[in-house]
């Protein structure tokens, strides 16, 4: 609506603009409508197709290479290469040119190949065929020439080429079922109803006569909304207007199934379909890696900029004697003694900085890259998150957020389907006090604590039997269940034999909806089918009863209920509802409210969903005016969401109470287990639920959220009615401080027998309250307390929770001042929102369709594999890509600090120490396959005990890895190192010769002998640092040394004609056959990796970290008594 | 009842004739089970505890400190003996030379140093010139050549590089060879004399072939024209260098020593790393077993003075050293050998003792665990 809205603020601005209007009115098969209607203002549509490609054959080049260059440090390396180009720089700008080059190649290939595939793709199903009637005859057309009011003819299993809307099909009842799994992946067949006055034409010869205007919102992306209306001209009459809501709109991308063909007229095409509007990308997530790597660069970049000033300032000092500035030996050319001064110093500033550029290098991100890429594949490959059942495996949507998998604090789960398996089972109703259940659970189990419990067959006198009939056929008729009808399987064509009740399959969105109409069947009242709209229950005495479906009150998560209004019949008008208690109860004036509201609280607390039972009669003027309420909401094309939201609140009033019902929604598999490691692992797990408070806290109990020993915290309405929110929030933060204060020393300890922990239950009421503003700043601000009582709670339950809430909490914990990582967990659609708002979003491949998995950052099968995703995975993928942050930096502090160290002895002349080929092949090729690889297979520890010991993952918690003085160590490491290099090499060329010839060596052996160095020095680094040696380990590691080598001696083994320059020639060789030099890089190499080695022996020995200590115990013991893991598993098995 | 749900909806997904979500695809969809895939390739594992790094640490100290002594050892043997001839000393003999020369003058300036070597140097003795603060190694100093030209290429011998400028062209004839490293060519001449204990001086033979790297004068370095002997007319159209007395085809007048693969020129253009650098000069061979190479006793250094370095506070130095199989004198990496070997040796017992006492401790502490 806001879009609307602002169309409209537009149109109003921009009075010229005719195209922008806020609906479209289409002619349906391009008619002209009869003369009297308002002015036909032509709009133009786009044709109908497709373009998901980026680029065009012309704009590829320049488009492609702006959007790389809007990367930042892209941009940084062109400003570096540029600046080589324009003055004279001590490199070549072939060495920062041909890496960003290489860069910048690799990447477009790579994107210019995913376009040429989104471009084949395009073509494929912009070029094929598509029926449409034209002059009431059939015509093929390509699909990209369909245009807004053709009318289209679509057969079976053909996928519809755009936004349709449904005129008619070649089923009676103009109905049609359409599977869009390929939309939001949900597979269940959806039924689709046609235009009602449009549905008796079936031909198209008929179809063609359909003389019709369809007035519609402009498109918008949500799949689920639409709103339009249709005028139907029949002679001369005044049109008749119907109502088009989603039902009557196909979207492209879905498949027509179980319908011969239908007819339907196109809305929207190409680029405006809801499909192609829904291609849209998500808004990036970084994660915390990536922002300490952004901090580190800026260091790097100061650094950097520090180091070219003080040689500038260096130079300047030195060469203030002119003798040294220019002596005879090396005279300047005339234009350079003419240039400005201050130029010089900018020219020489900016040389410094090329010279030193390489600090921060361009291969770092291409490596990031491509571990987050190539590691990602790991999850997919994963076997142990494959679930047979579903056939499908973890999949990540993005690979951007590896490793924030491992620095999760708190955790934000939905309950129904996530934590539980949300495939329900009717257990009981209610009806005025008198338990029924079903007689298949029934026979010979005793149901305890129920007084009036009666069995199906002893009917509590005339009036109960009414209504317990009543309250049965309410649940059969008040759903949106289907029934698919096994018509194919032999040629029977729905055969509705009474007995072959096996025969038809209930199909819902929603699993409660199956459980209770499949449990009335089991109650003996089955419900058979929609025939003509007429609703069919097969009842008791095998009669069949037929009530006319007049109204559908969808469901809403707002309002929580939906109703139906049937006709009997006998023509009496009934309205059922069903919805949660707390929005039943209000509504009701009559009925056994209290018993009904003991036993739903009494079912809530064993853990069961609870739906309470409503009726109505309506007599013929009440249904009249309902009915006109409900069409002129249907009619309104703005606003409908909350005219009808309005309708149904005026409607669904006064209301006659007739029982509950309670379906049984079974925990997960290893739920339990799953959530007992994440507490160990040491984050925090919130339950969010639209449930209410006493079910939720049984699942919270059942999944081990809550201990026996666990204190239990309220903060819900009922509290807040006895005492204000304000006292009832410092009682507990008092509660809960009391004991935290002295406990905060052992926390660490993560043994949680001994600590009284807290679980605190809050409900929506009461945390939107929370969240309020305060007024008056007198009474502080209730969101720190808040905020600082769930800190010291270890779950939190928040109940009563609309999806918007869901979120909010979640950016309440993300923007708390800890900052702390958060990941939301959750497989429906009301979850997508805090999906998003989370730093990591999880979808769960639910039963409840796929919106949470299209929309979320990694969709796993199920809740347990959360486990292996976060406790492995994550913990794997933060201890590779902090360890490739860290090195990547160590190594070009290796490379350049040498560089700098030589500008005091070569008069800070810019003068490189190394070749120009390894300055440009330093990182692209010499030292980057061992850290890619390290950073792709790298295992501290096995995978079975960081599964089996969650504790592991404290290790890692805070970014632990990337912190100050861990990087801090690297870069004074790094600068040890060089120092090293460059002096040893300095003291090892001191003024004497150092071959058995007498023959000396120039600066370029000098700069080879520490690159040489360098590179082993810097490869064997990560060598001590890799504890998981694979065969790859080894053939990449020693392979890129090789490669060193024999790269080297080709470099030097020819007088390469291209280059205007020999001096590597022989360099390497000479150096080699020299017995002093073998001898000096063997001791550099030692020096160099000594310090590194002691510090890690050393804290492994005295401050050993847990993963340490596990691995120091799997050395010792070779076969480890698995009692921890044997513990979990049995702690897993017994429930609450 | 949920099972049996699930079935009968799969069942339904067959039975549509897309078939997508059928068993096919989801078998397909399964991943496959290899080592990689799933990151249980077989790999060793090894953990840097004290335990295992100990004996690395005493193998290299073990290792380390015999190297290092006899690192140290053959390089106290190596005899040398340095002299600085700059002249900046008034009392010195080349004081006059050094105060009057400047890089343009015509007259060559010749002065004799006398030395004593107190010992006697047996083995082939390698003669050196050193050079202090010059800085060979400054950038624009580095590039100021053309390779192409040093290597025979007949269009850069009247084309030379843009990097030799200034010195690329003199009177508008290209300079053969161009560039700063070339127009600087190091041109004192040192002769050795030998004062018999008879009085009587005898010249030290010299030797000026061998004494640059081998590739350097039969690949990197060419003449134009080949083997064309005739480098006069080779070298006709292009000018000397400016500080150059005379041009380069009159070098020497050896042809297998003049012009580009001059030894002196080659040894130049190898550009030294440092500001202070020695390159070699001449070689001074053993004739026999019987007689050692330079004999103790007097000498005198002759010097044709004509290489100025006052103006820059550069020092000149005459070195005579001779070579062992780890080159010249250098305790460097004798002491550094040693120093390692011995800090390695000294932390393989400390890690001894941490691993002693505080390993059991760690132990002890963990199992209760």
């Amino acid at each position: 609506m806001d879009c609307s809205l602002l169309r409209s603020l537009i149109n109003r601005y921009c009075a010229g603009e005719e195209n922008w209007v806020d609906s479209r009115t289409i002619y349906i098969g391009h008619r002209e409508p009869p003369s009297g209607t308002d002015a036909y203002i032509p709009q133009r549509y786009p044709d109908n197709r497709i373009v998901s490609s980026k680029y065009t054959f012309w704009n590829f080049v320049p488009k492609n290479l702006f959007e790389q260059f809007r990367r930042i440090a892209n941009f940084y390396f062109l400003i570096i290469f540029l600046v080589q180009l324009i003055i004279d720089t001590p490199t070549s700008p072939v060495t920062s040119g041909l890496p960003l080059f290489f860069v910048i190649t690799v990447t477009a290939v790579k994107q210019g190949y995913e376009d040429w595939l989104r471009h084949k793709a395009d073509n494929a199903v912009n070029q094929c065929p598509v029926h449409i009637i034209q002059h009431g005859k059939v015509v093929r057309k390509q699909s990209r020439k369909l245009r807004v009011g053709d009318i289209v003819l679509v057969k079976e299993d053909e996928t519809f080429p755009c936004d349709l809307i449904f005129l008619s099909s070649s089923r009676e009842d103009g109905t049609c079922f359409v599977t869009t799994a390929s939309l939001d992946g949900e597979s269940s067949h959806k039924t689709y109803f046609a235009v009602q006055d449009t549905k008796a034409f079936h031909t198209e010869q008929e179809v063609d006569t359909i003389n019709a205007t369809i007035e519609c919102e402009q498109p918008q992306s949500d799949l689920y909304k639409f709103v339009g209306r249709i005028n139907i001209y029949q002679g001369q009459d005044e049109p008749i207007a119907r109502p088009l809501g989603s039902e009557n709109l196909l979207l492209r991308g879905a498949t027509l199934k179980n319908t011969e063909h239908i007819f339907a007229v196109v809305i929207y095409t190409g680029m405006e379909t809801k499909m192609a509007l829904n291609y849209q990308s998500k808004s990036q997530k970084r994660s915390a890696v990536e922002k300490s790597m952004n901090t580190y660069l800026i260091v790097y970049l100061c650094i950097l900029i520090s180091k070219a000033v003080i040689n500038t300032a260096m130079k300047y000092v030195w060469q203030s004697d002119p003798n040294r500035d220019e002596p005879f030996y090396n005279q300047k050319t005339d234009s350079e003694r003419q240039r400005n001064t201050l130029l010089k110093v900018i020219t020489d500033f900016l040389a410094f900085m090329v010279l030193f550029n390489y600090i921060i290098p361009v291969s770092m991100y291409v490596t990031v890259e491509m571990q987050k890429f190539l590691g990602s594949y790991f999850i997919t490959w994963d076997d142990d998150m494959f679930d047979s059942e579903l056939g499908e495996g973890a999949v990540v949507n993005t690979s951007d957020l590896n490793e924030e998998l491992g620095q999760i604090e708190y955790v934000f789960t939905d309950k129904t389907g996530t934590l539980t398996e949300n495939s329900m089972e009717f257990i009981e109703c209610c009806v005025d006090g008198h338990v029924y259940v079903p007689d298949a659970i029934c026979n010979g189990q005793i149901l305890t604590g129920t007084v009036g419990m009666d069995m199906i067959d002893s009917s509590p006198g005339a009036g109960g039997q009414e209504r317990e009939e009543l309250f049965f056929r309410a649940l059969c008729l008040c759903h949106t269940v289907q029934v698919k009808e096994e018509e194919s399987v032999d040629g029977i064509k729905k055969g509705l034999q009474p007995c072959g009740k096996s025969s038809s399959v209930y199909i819902s969105s929603s699993p409660d909806e199956v459980a209770l109409v499949e449990g009335m069947k089991r109650l003996g009242f089955t419900y058979l089918r929609l025939k003509d709209n007429h609703m069919e229950i097969l009842n008791r005495d095998d009669d069949i009863e037929r009530f006319e479906l007049m109204e559908v009150l969808t469901f809403d998560s707002v309002r929580r209920r939906m109703s139906v209004i049937v006709k009997s019949s006998t023509g009496e008008y009934y309205l059922f509802c069903k919805g949660a208690d707390s929005s039943i109860f209000p509504r009701v004036i009559k009925g056994k409210v209290d018993q009904v509201r003991a036993r739903v609280e009494h079912n809530a607390v064993e853990g069961l969903r609870t739906l309470c039972v409503a009726y109505k009669t309506l007599a013929q003027d009440e249904y009249e005016s309902v009915c006109k309420q409900l069409n002129t909401a249907k009619l309104a094309l703005n606003d409908r969401d909350k005219k009808l939201a309005e309708a149904f609140d005026v409607i669904e009033r006064d209301l006659i109470l007739l029982g509950a019902t309670a379906v049984e929604d079974r925990l997960q598999d290893k739920a339990a287990d799953t959530i007992e490691s994440l507490h160990k692992a040491g984050m925090k797990v919130w339950v969010l639920t639209g449930d209410k408070m006493e079910t939720a806290a049984a699942t919270c109990y059942a999944c081990r959220l809550f201990h026996r020993n666990t204190q239990i915290l309220e903060l819900t309405t009922k509290r807040t009615e006895e005492q204000s929110l304000h006292d009832a929030l410092f009682d507990l933060s008092k509660t809960v401080l009391r004991h935290c204060g002295s406990l905060t020393r052992d926390t660490l300890s993560g043994l949680s027998h001994d600590v009284p922990d807290y679980g605190l239950i809050i409900d929506g009421a009461t945390l939107s309250s929370v969240m309020k503003p305060t007024e008056e700043g007198s009474s502080g601000n209730y969101k720190e307390i808040f905020l600082e009582i769930c800190r010291n709670c270890s779950a939190v339950l928040c109940c009563r929770m609309a999806p918007l809430q869901k979120a909010q909490i979640v950016k309440m914990i993300k923007t708390s001042k800890e900052h702390p990582i958060t990941l939301a967990i959750g497989d429906g659609a009301n979850d997508v929102s805090m999906i998003l708002e989370a730093h990591v979003g999880i979808g769960i491949m639910g039963k409840e369709g796929r919106q949470a998995a299209r929309n979320s950052d990694y969709a796993i099968p199920k809740f347990k594999h959360l486990k292996k995703m976060l406790l492995v995975h994550g913990h794997y993928y933060y201890i590779r890509i902090s360890e490739l942050v860290q090195y990547f930096f160590y190594k070009n502090v290796c490379f350049i600090f040498p560089q700098f160290l030589y500008q005091f002895f070569c008069g800070f002349s810019q003068q490189p120490l190394y070749d120009t080929a390894y300055l440009t092949l330093y990182n692209i090729s010499f030292t980057s396959l061992p850290i890619l690889l390290y950073s792709l297979i790298e295992q501290h520890v096995n995978m079975d005990i960081l599964k089996r010991d969650p504790s592991l993952y404290r290790d890692i918690a805070k970014n632990s890895l990337l912190r100050w003085r861990i990087f801090i160590y690297w870069t004074l490491l790094g600068l040890f190192d060089a120092v090293v290099f460059f002096f040893g090499a300095y003291f090892l060329f001191d003024n004497t010769s150092f071959t058995s010839n007498g023959q000396m060596f120039g600066n370029w052996t000098f700069g080879t002998l520490v690159f040489t160095v360098m590179v082993f020095t810097v490869t064997l680094k990560l060598a001590l640092d890799t504890q998981y040696w694979t065969w790859i380990n080894h053939f990449v590691i020693w392979g890129s040394l090789l490669f060193y080598v024999v790269f080297s001696l080709l470099w030097g083994g020819i007088i390469w004609p291209f280059l205007n320059y020999q001096r590597m020639y022989y360099v390497f060789m000479q150096m080699l056959s020299s017995g002093p030099a073998w001898l000096g890089i063997i001791l550099l190499i030692t020096i160099s990796l000594i310090p590194d080695l002691l510090k890690k022996v050393i804290c492994r020995q005295l401050w050993p970290t847990s993963a340490e200590r596990i691995q120091a115990k799997r050395q010792c013991l070779s076969v480890e008594p698995s009692t921890i893991f044997m513990l979990s598993q049995t702690s897993s098995n017994i429930s609450f | 009842m949920a099972s049996s749900y699930n079935a009968k909806e799969e069942d339904g997904q067959l039975s549509g004739a897309a078939g997508s979500g059928g068993v096919g695809a989801a078998k397909s969809k399964k991943p496959d089970n290899t080592a990689f895939k799933q990151q249980r390739l077989p790999a060793w594992q090894p953990i840097l505890t004290a335990g295992t790094v100990l004996p690395a640490f005493f193998v290299i100290g073990l290792i380390f400190i015999p190297i290092g002594i006899g690192l140290l050892v053959t390089s106290n043997n190596i005899k040398e003996f340095e002299i600085d001839y700059t002249g900046s000393d008034p009392a010195s003999e080349c004081y006059n030379c050094s105060q009057t020369l400047t890089w343009n003058s015509t007259k060559p300036c010749i002065c004799k140093v006398p030395f004593t070597l107190e010992q006697s140097f047996e083995s082939d003795v390698f003669m050196y010139y050193g050079l202090s603060n010059f800085y060979q190694n400054h950038r624009r100093y580095v590039k100021s050549r053309d390779d192409s030209q040093l290597n025979g290429d007949k269009s850069s011998l009247t084309n030379p590089s843009k990097e030799c400028e200034p010195y690329r062209t003199s009177d508008s004839k290209p300079i053969a060879p161009c560039g700063a490293i070339a127009n600087s060519l190091f041109n004192d001449t040192l002769t050795l004399y030998y004062i018999n204990p008879n009085g009587t001086e005898s010249v030290v033979p010299l030797i000026k072939k061998g004494i640059a790297w081998w590739t350097d004068k039969n690949v990197k370095f060419r003449n134009p024209g080949g083997s064309n002997s005739n480098l006069t007319a080779v070298f006709q159209g292009t000018s000397k260098p400016v500080n150059w007395r005379k041009p380069v085809y009159e070098l020497d007048t050896d042809p297998e020593n003049n012009g580009f693969i001059n030894e002196d020129f080659i040894v130049w253009m190898r550009t030294a790393a440092l500001p202070t650098f020695r390159k070699l000069y001449r070689l001074i061979e053993k004739k026999n077993n019987m007689i050692p190479t330079l004999q103790r006793g007097n000498y005198t250094l002759e010097i044709t003075y004509n290489y100025p370095v006052r103006r820059f506070d550069g020092r000149k130095r005459m070195i005579l050293s001779t070579i062992s199989w780890m080159g010249g004198k250098n305790p460097f990496l004798g002491i550094a050998y040693i120093t390692v070997g011995s800090v390695c040796f000294f932390l393989g017992v400390v890690l001894l003792i941490v691993h002693h006492k505080y390993g059991n401790r760690n132990n002890s502490a963990e199992i209760p665990n």
